[in-house]
């Protein structure tokens, strides 16, 4: 049924004093008398908008509008835990004569991140049918020997650990790849090492040495956090302030300085030379509501989130690029859905045997 | 860990269903708010569904329930089916805007100091 337009109120969230108000989404079915609110693909195309706004190498910011906060929030639990990466899960040591223990030490290198991309690599079997066997099709190899020895070149007054030693530092650059079978071909485009190569590992100090070999396997966040790809995925709704009527130009200042840097500035009024507020940015605004303490500005804004706008910021701290991970994520969610409805479409048959 | 879980079926209806599956609820193994929040909101876009909701009943436990009760009498499976299909053209929609997005190129970029 046709429908007019929706109240444009009815996706904000309201910002109070000591509340938030109108949290919940009512885009549904039944809800509003007369209002058909039925899933419409089309409806949805027109009115879904996914526009990237910042990308660095290392950090991603788009806004993702005309979704419900279930899809939104589907996505950035998948990106923290459900797209898969590789890292250190298996440590075998050989010799540690450092004053780090072997478990701690384990620890430390199953969190460092690797640059493996997990697309070239197969899960682990955790199928009790299927023996867990290490190839090289799911299992990259590390090894990890340093040694510390003395400086014979430092001077004898010398107190830096670093300059009276050698190696008196255990860095995730020591870290060295050993191709198996056909590694060396699959991963010749970036040689298997640390993101980072100056992560601490451990400490030495002359005659101890780490001897070690280590088994990097593919996973997801879920199991353990050091198979994320993300150091954060979150996302904010955007931030809306509706002038409800002017602000005395004495207080405009004041008004200005209750928000973010960027997002209030005070102009002259072209005609009456007065100062007046404008409001240039709310998408900088923290929502500190900061604004609302004041008694001489009650009655006078409105401070809103709108619902349906999601501005993700995702972290990349792994082997993707940060522009990888959504659709990553995307994808994963796919194949999720559909191990479902394949075990949906299973039980359709099965009840029609029953039958 | 999971070596029991692995024989146990994605997919299974809890007792207490109509034979005609018009209401029912259904069990999800290794699924978790994730999907099961998503779902739920699919299936409460079908005017069909008079009732959809799902829980988690145990946080250390990777399943999740969701009920569904139909009006008319309708399959509440042949809904849960239509919601999973509408859901993967929802995330493809959202893949496909996504890259365009990315190939318009018309974004800030910027070197971040780590």
């Amino acid at each position: 049924m046709p429908s007019a337009a929706p109240p444009s109120d009815r996706n904000l969230v309201g910002v109070h004093k000591e509340y938030v108000s109108n949290v919940s989404s009512t885009d549904y079915p039944g809800h509003y008398p007369g209002e058909d609110h039925s899933w419409d693909l089309g409806l949805f195309n027109e009115r879904c908008r996914v526009q990237v706004q910042r990308l660095s190498q290392r950090s991603i910011e788009f806004d993702l509008v005309g979704v419900d906060a279930s899809v939104a929030n589907a996505l950035r639990r998948v990106i923290i835990a459900e797209v898969p990466t590789v890292a250190i899960e298996q440590v075998y040591v050989w010799n540690n004569t450092s004053v780090i223990v072997d478990e701690v030490l384990s620890h430390r290198l199953g969190l460092v991140p690797l640059n493996v991309d997990p697309r070239l690599l197969e899960f682990r079997s955790t199928d009790p049918d299927v023996p867990d066997i290490p190839t090289d099709q799911n299992t990259m190899v590390f090894r990890l020997n340093v040694r510390c020895e003395r400086n014979p070149a430092a001077r004898r007054d010398e107190t830096d650990p670093e300059v009276l030693y050698r190696n008196s530092n255990v860095l995730a650059s020591h870290i060295t790849w050993v191709p198996q079978v056909e590694q060396a071909t699959t991963f010749a485009k970036l040689t298997p090492a640390s993101t980072k190569p100056n992560i601490v590992l451990a400490k030495l100090r002359p005659g101890q040495e780490i001897e070690l070999e280590m088994h990097a396997t593919k996973n997801i966040g879920m199991e353990h956090a050091k198979w994320s790809p993300v150091a954060t995925a979150s996302y904010r709704l955007l931030p809306l302030i509706i002038l409800k009527a002017p602000i005395p130009p004495h207080l405009c200042r004041k008004f200005a300085k209750c928000f973010a840097p960027g997002v209030v500035e005070v102009v002259k009024n072209s005609r009456t030379g007065q100062d007046e507020v404008k409001i240039v940015n709310p998408r900088k605004d923290t929502v500190s509501r900061e604004v609302l303490r004041h008694e001489e500005f009650e009655g006078l804004v409105e401070l809103k989130r709108q619902r349906d706008f999601f501005i993700f910021n995702i972290e990349s701290e792994g082997p993707y690029s940060p522009e990888e991970l959504l659709p990553e994520a995307i994808t994963t969610i796919r194949n999720k859905i559909k191990v479902i409805r394949d075990a949906a479409q299973k039980l359709v048959v099965d009840m029609t045997i029953d039958t | 860990m999971a070596t029991d879980q692995a024989k146990l079926p994605k997919l299974s209806i809890l007792p207490g269903a109509e034979p005609n599956l018009a209401s029912a609820s259904y069990c999800i193994r290794n699924e978790s708010h994730t999907l099961g929040n998503a779902v739920r909101w699919m299936l409460m876009k079908n005017p069909s569904v008079e009732f959809c909701g799902y829980s988690v009943p145990h946080p250390s436990e990777p399943v999740i329930h969701i009920r569904i009760q139909m009006y008319d009498q309708k399959s509440s499976l042949d809904a849960l089916l239509t919601a999973l299909d509408d859901l993967d053209t929802l995330f493809e929609t959202i893949n496909d805007k996504y890259n365009s997005s990315l190939q318009s190129d018309s974004f800030e970029r910027w070197e971040e100091q780590s």
